[in-house]
């Protein structure tokens, strides 16, 4: 009776996760390896085709979050695919890239004057299909704009990322995750000095149907390696919204 | 056809000052010494004033006469004015200084219901701009000029039938120079019919090869060609209204149609658009035009009418546009698409993709969207280029020995440092204010500026991370040991 019931309630949680727009992977979904964090997705895989939100409140945390990215998209650009990369004033150094294992050739960079434009342009590429993953940089976006993205990423199947720095209001917006990506001292192994693989603290404070949590990661030999086994497995407090 | 202005500059000053119209007035210009007369107003010649007297016997005959002075350029200016406007009749249109234009009309009348309305609707047209003029039609362009000018204005002259037809004209129905004109009424040959039957070998001994010439020009023995005001594509579409378009929706349907129409052609050849044109040809005389440009040559109507959708708002109709023309001006040869079956993917060289790229340079232009290229270079900020076209490839591999900052500041900025032994990376710096104490650095890697190129100090980089785990790339211009040196932020690692 009891087991009857848990896969009753498993499959009634798989239905409400289709019902909210949130396919099963299918066989053509990249799998991004992302260690112990993938256990905070529903489905327990890296949501492409969806929207992710970044925010990042520093340039060390903004570099930060583009290593993360870059890492990401190493993934997701597999087999010569193309990615766009829109913002306003962009300090991303392009051959810092390779070292991700993306060919900087291979992105597309369009540099705007007004928010306006960066919302049409993402909008317009989001809808692009067969594009490996669209990057925007932003500070603020509101709810019904990012629904508009939302809906173009649901039909085509592109993984967007936004980046907003210094975000002037905590907002929830239309995504599929929120990260926050902050540096960690790098360490070389066996106690060697200068510095190490990148390393950062990776934060998800939001997941739709999924788990929030805090890793530590790091970027070596082209992949991700979670740092330390200890995985906090619960909501930050400091991000609920009061009232 | 032909057209001939009879008052050209008059006619036009009159346009430009209707009070003028019932006042006798000449055009004139200075030469050797006295005042000419090159142009005479319709009210003027009837009082018997003509070109070439000189202005003060002008002015003898008719006191009270005004003058105007001639400019030399004018009468080309308003010719080409002239010819631009009749391109809504036919693409090719040609200047005949100093009074006349040339059309060809070959395969144009029909849209006007036949050769006889369509030159009525012309010399009608001019008239009402106010122009007094005489064109005729004809097989070739001697016998259409001579009858615009000695015939019965507006006559069709039918094929075949133009030796006939200047057979009754003036020997300067031909277009000969004056000392034949001379020679011809001296020796009392007053039309064309009392020496085209005398034999070619004596006509050309006594007046020289030019009226055999322009004799055989006008009854079609030799070819003559003119020379367009504007020269016409390979690939062009044109699209004339029954009645003229003032909507959107209109000049919509009109760009789908030629473009339906030009796609259709450029695909049979193996090309495609590369930058594309619309003229939209208004009443009032003006052309609005917008155009397009696509990276990767294209015949995909639909694209291709995206990429005009966001530009017809540009178009003015004022009081309606009568006739589209869309003009390929450069077409590129298509490369057969390979279907990709097993990636579905995009690539840099995807059509989906150039057509991603086309629809973000016509709205926001070319100069936001780049691509980068490796370049040989150390010097960080010249390490790549922005690529020419979006399939530009290059020899040379992108550099990953050193790290290098995900984020770069476009200019280093100073910061204050406090460093141990010369060579040394620092032990803390100070940067809008805060201070970072540093834990772990790699360094030096020296980076010397290419003395070519432009002068100054090297730069000695390094990679340092602070307590909070921040990594930074600082680096030091010139030496230590120097007094010039200073101390700089220039990027932050991932």
């Amino acid at each position: 009776m009891l087991s009857e019931k848990s896969e009753i309630i498993a499959q009634l949680k798989k239905d409400m996760l289709l019902l909210q727009g949130c396919r099963p992977p299918s066989a053509a979904t990249v799998n991004v390896n992302l260690g112990a964090v993938n256990g905070a997705f529903p489905n327990a895989v890296f949501p492409t085709g969806a929207i992710h939100e970044f925010q990042s409140n520093a340039i060390e945390s903004t570099a930060a979050t583009g290593g993360f990215i870059a890492g990401l998209l190493s993934t997701l650009m597999q087999q010569g695919g193309v990615c766009v990369w829109i913002s306003t004033a962009r300090t991303l150094f392009p051959p810092a890239l390779k070292y991700f294992g993306i060919e900087p050739d291979q992105v597309l960079f369009v540099d705007l004057q007004r928010k306006k434009e960066v919302l049409w342009t993402m909008e317009e590429a989001l809808k692009c299909e067969g594009i490996s993953a669209v990057i925007g940089e932003l500070n603020d976006i509101d709810f019904t704009t990012s629904r508009r993205l939302q809906l173009a990423v649901e039909k085509s199947r592109v993984t967007g990322f936004i980046i907003r720095q210094h975000p002037r209001d905590n907002n929830a917006i239309a995504a599929a995750a929120r990260w926050k990506i902050s540096p960690l001292p790098s360490q070389l192994n066996n106690g060697m000095p200068g510095i190490g693989a990148p390393r950062w603290t990776v934060a998800l404070t939001k997941v739709r149907n999924g788990q929030p949590g805090s890793w530590q990661l790091e970027w070596l030999d082209g992949r991700f390696n979670t740092i330390t086994a200890e995985v906090v497995l619960q909501p930050l407090i400091a991000e609920r919204k009061i009232g | 056809m032909a057209i001939w202005f009879r008052h050209l500059i008059t006619d036009w000053f009159t346009i430009r000052q209707p009070a003028l119209k019932n006042q006798p007035f000449v055009i004139a210009a200075p030469d050797h010494g006295r005042m000419l007369i090159t142009a005479v107003s319709t009210v003027a010649q009837t009082q018997g004033l003509e070109t070439g007297m000189t202005l003060a016997d002008a002015r003898a005959i008719v006191p009270g006469l005004q003058v105007f002075d001639d400019r030399p350029e004018l009468a080309q200016q308003l010719l080409l004015g002239l010819g631009k406007w009749t391109i809504r009749y036919t693409p090719s249109a040609a200047v005949d200084l100093p009074d006349g234009l040339l059309l060809d009309v070959t395969g144009c009348a029909h849209l006007w219901g036949g050769e006889a309305p369509y030159l009525q609707e012309i010399i009608a047209r001019l008239n009402a701009f106010g122009y007094k003029v005489g064109a005729a039609m004809a097989d070739t362009i001697g016998a259409a000029w001579a009858i615009a000018r000695y015939g019965k204005t507006g006559a069709v002259i039918d094929s075949d039938e133009q030796t006939a037809a200047i057979l009754s004209l003036p020997p300067a129905a031909l277009r000969l120079e004056m000392p034949v004109l001379l020679l011809l009424q001296k020796l009392g040959l007053h039309q064309v019919s009392s020496f085209a039957a005398m034999p070619r070998s004596a006509l050309r001994r006594r007046f020289g090869p030019a009226l055999l010439n322009r004799l055989d020009q006008a009854v079609g023995r030799e070819e003559e060609m003119i020379l367009p005001i504007e020269v016409i594509p390979p690939y062009q579409e044109r699209l004339p209204c029954l009645e003229p378009i003032l909507t959107a929706t209109g000049i919509e349907i009109a760009l789908q149609r030629l473009l339906e129409a030009l796609c259709k052609r450029l695909q049979q050849e193996g090309k495609g658009f590369r930058t594309a044109v619309l003229k939209a040809y208004r009443v009032d005389g003006k052309v609005e035009e917008v155009s397009i440009g696509t990276n990767r040559a294209s015949h995909n109507e639909v694209h291709l009418f995206r990429l005009f959708e966001d530009k017809l708002r540009y178009i003015e109709p004022a009081l309606g546009i009568e006739l589209f023309i869309l003009e390929a001006t450069k077409a590129d040869d298509v490369a057969a698409a390979q279907e990709t079956l097993w990636t579905s993917g995009c690539k840099m060289d995807s059509i989906s993709f150039a057509e991603l790229v086309d629809r973000l340079t016509n709205k926001i232009g070319a100069n936001a969207i780049r691509r980068y290229l490796p370049e040989q270079h150390y010097w960080p900020e010249r390490s790549f280029k922005p690529a020419a076209y979006l399939q530009e490839k290059t020899a040379t591999a992108w550099r990953n020995e050193k790290p290098r900052p995900m984020q770069l500041l476009p200019v280093p900025e100073p910061i204050e440092v406090s460093a141990p032994i010369p060579d040394y990376p620092p032990m803390l710096f100070r940067y809008q204010g805060k201070l970072h104490r540093i834990k772990k650095a790699d360094g030096p890697e020296r980076i010397e500026r290419e003395w070519w190129l432009d002068e100054g100090l090297h730069r000695d980089y390094y990679a340092v991370e602070d307590e909070a785990g921040q990594r930074y790339w600082l680096f030091r211009s010139g030496h230590y040991d120097e007094d010039n040196y200073r101390w700089f932020i220039h990027g932050f690692f991932a």
